[in-house]
């Protein structure tokens, strides 16, 4: 079984990118399990998607050291997740910071050092600066599809298969953007 | 067939889809909004609608099942206090087509202001009530709540968890099956609850809740998995997949059916095992009734009664693991908290900051402005249940005097005031209150995702109705202050709150401007 959980800020999209990543499991026979946030969380707070695929998944929740990949589309959300993480397991972080409101105001600091610590302390961690990336895409809004395309260079899918279940799940007005920021992060080195 | 990954609120809307229903109804609340959303965009053969809050949801839906047709209501737990009046007296009618009312509810409250357990309103109200444990169990048992309400005639309740709502999972979709409506028959002996013709439906529920006894006790919604007999494990919900995950070995009895429950196969499980376990989120509902039949069992000694469970918490309960410590704690600096926040250049924003300014008693209400509690803001004193604030309004000053009306006001969006606060502005009129109520027209219901209601001009299928007009209504009730405004003007508003808070009698302000991620 695969587990891999996707961890942002609300509005930054964790949820299609889940959903594509199910279809791509479920279209490669797996059974598929996942778990969302919905409703207050998403006004800005902290939300993460839960996806796992294999013969038979029960649980929709990642149980604690678990999860094989955390992909993390805000530098300080790892820190909320880390305890899922299985030893060993891949972290993906895009090092793109976004202050929460106790920094937002001054009450807190955003911890300065948390790269540092982070690769200090994650053996296996591999950190993105999207932004090219980004701008190359046209739009801030990809984040969320060119991570999953960083993500899907360590899964066993082809790139024939993703292109497809981006399409499925993709409003076709959107869809050239979406392949072209899945692409740019599947090409990422 | 074709197999579709949906989310759990989506296989109940492709379930009653499948089984043929006419009409669905509910009020938009976080974890059940998606399953009429879902049924407007996907299914229109069902006549789907929101109603203006879970009761009025409730009775339409009641009244599409007495006249003959299939029918769901669909609300979250908190939802149903609010239709649990007629909820208690539709289980004494029963149905004439198949009557499903689908509850969800929200363990840790991810997105509300309680954790109630609403497995014992299905005891109270006498109802029947299934729990699927994951998406493909929803989309099945949506399907077969409809045949067993009319088979028993019963309106049948669905419970679902936030976790059960939204989680996905693989669905085998079925066809849908063509039911016809029934003809409406006169019968008021069944349809009408004089004192006198509740008193036999009240004779004639007990009997059919002996029935659904049999039922659940032959019925496969109630299952044993036999594994080591050392320890046995009843569960249900989607603890059931928590159990699978971390104790693969023991037996397991999957209560699918959790009322009535089924006290054989209950029985015959525990005899079958050295030692019971009952694992269940939130209240002990199963063990309560375990240890009721005279069984002994272990339950909340060991699980969680507060908050959802998890199979971290499932498998240090029965296991004894302990997990963590595979990477180190960060400790050099506090990791600042990411609250949910409302949206930078929100409507709400404005209002909350000139009552701040004022250092008004804020009476809040349910929506995205109840975040105006916490910081930045800090300005809202109390909050209860959807409505309340009105009438917590009327009440400090019944404590203390017109006084305090002159230094509190009551918030409350426009689709919460349409669903619950309308009578409480009625009492305030009627009752010589003097406060002033500000209405946050947001035009929409901007929390669980910016759905219409009666005040916005648009039905859920997105057609045009007529609009309410809330300033006309307020003035029907009695109110002659009533000032209409757009809180973007932060001085204006605040030199119309000044104004009205100061004056000695009952007073509303339409603060108007649309939510910003309204299109
Ligand atoms: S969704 Fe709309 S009403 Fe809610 S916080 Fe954002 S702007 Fe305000």
């Amino acid at each position: 079984m695969k587990n891999v959980i996707f961890a942002g800020v609300g509005g930054q999209g964790v949820i299609l990118a889940s959903k594509i990543l199910m279809e791509v499991a479920k279209n490669a026979g797996y059974d598929v399990k996942e778990s969302e946030v919905h409703g207050m969380a998403q006004r800005g707070g902290s939300v993460d998607c839960n996806v796992r695929y294999g013969d038979r998944v029960y649980s929709p929740l990642i149980p604690r050291e678990e999860a094989d990949f955390i992909v993390s589309l805000e530098m300080l959300e790892v820190m909320r997740k880390l305890e899922y993480l299985a030893p060993g397991g891949r972290l993906i972080v895009n090092t793109e910071k976004v202050n929460p409101a106790p920094v937002q105001t001054g009450a807190m600091q955003y911890p300065p050092d948390l790269r540092e610590w982070i690769s200090k302390n994650v053996k296996n961690a591999l950190f993105v600066d999207t932004s090219g990336m980004l701008k190359e895409v046209g739009t801030r809004k990809a984040l969320n599809i060119v991570m999953l395309g960083i993500l899907s260079r360590d899964l066993e899918f082809t790139r024939e298969q993703w292109e497809s279940a981006i399409k499925s799940l993709v409003k076709e007005k959107f869809l050239d953007m979406n392949i072209k920021a899945f692409n740019l992060g599947r090409e990422y080195n | 067939m074709e197999k579709k990954v949906l989310l759990g609120n989506e296989a109940i809307a492709r379930g009653a889809y499948e089984a043929g229903c006419h009409v669905a109804t509910a009020y938009p609340g976080t974890p059940s909004t998606e399953i009429l959303e879902t049924i407007a965009r996907d299914y229109r053969e069902i006549r789907s609608q929101w109603s203006p809050n879970e009761k009025v949801a409730l009775e339409v839906a009641a009244g599409a099942s007495v006249s003959g047709g299939r029918a769901l209501a669909a609300m979250k737990h908190v939802g149903l206090n609010v239709a649990a009046d007629p909820l208690f007296t539709f289980s004494y009618t029963g149905v004439n087509g198949g009557f499903v009312i689908v509850n969800a509810d929200d363990p840790s409250a991810w997105s509300s202001q309680n954790e109630q357990d609403n497995r014992h309103l299905a005891r109270a109200a006498k109802v029947p009530m299934i729990e699927p444990s994951n998406p493909q169990e929803a989309k099945d048992f949506t399907k077969l709540a409809f045949d067993l309400s009319e088979e028993f005639d019963r309106p049948v309740i669905v419970r679902i968890t936030t976790r059960i709502a939204h989680s996905q999972g693989i669905v085998e979709l079925g066809e849908r099956q063509e039911v016809p409506v029934k003809p409406f028959v006169r019968n008021p002996q069944k349809f009408v609850m004089l004192p006198a013709h509740a008193r036999p439906r009240h004779v004639f529920i007990e009997e059919q809740h002996k029935k659904l006894k049999e039922y659940s006790n032959r019925s496969p919604l109630n299952r044993i998995e036999w594994g080591n007999k050392k320890r046995g494990i009843i569960t249900d919900s989607v603890a059931y997949q928590y159990v699978k995950e971390t104790c693969p070995d023991d037996s397991v009895l999957k209560i699918g059916m959790v009322w009535p429950m089924p006290d054989d196969v209950i029985r015959e499980f525990a005899a079958g095992v050295e030692k019971l376990y009952v694992v269940e989120e939130l209240d002990p509902f199963i063990e309560d009734y375990v240890k009721a039949l005279g069984i002994p069992c272990t339950g909340k000694e060991i699980i969680p009664i507060c908050f959802e469970l998890t199979p971290d918490i499932v498998d240090r309960a029965l296991n004894g693991k302990i997990k963590g410590g595979a990477y180190p704690k960060y400790e050099t600096n506090p990791v600042p908290p990411r609250p949910p926040a409302l949206c930078a250049g929100c409507p709400h924003g404005f209002v909350f900051t000139v009552l701040k300014k004022l250092d008004l008693h804020v009476n809040g209400d349910i929506g995205c402005y109840t975040l105006a509690a916490l910081p930045p803001y800090s300005a809202m004193h109390t909050q209860g249940c959807m409505g309340a604030g009105i009438g917590m309004h009327l009440g400090m000053e019944k404590a203390h005097g017109p006084e305090m009306a002159r230094k509190s006001v009551a918030v409350i969006g426009d689709s919460t005031f349409v669903h619950s606060g309308i009578t409480p502005l009625i009492d305030l009129v009627y009752n010589k209150g003097t406060g002033t109520v500000i209405i946050m027209d947001n035009r929409g219901t901007a929390m669980t995702g910016h759905q219409d209601h009666p005040g916005t001009g648009k039905t859920l299928s997105g057609e045009e109705t007529h609009t309410l007009d809330l300033e006309l209504l307020v003035k029907a009730i009695g109110v002659k202050r009533v000032v209409v405004t757009d809180p973007k003007n932060v001085e204006e508003l605040e030199r119309i709150v000044r104004e009205e808070v100061a004056a000695p009698e009952p007073s509303v302000i339409i603060s108007k401007r649309k939510c910003i991620l309204i299109k």
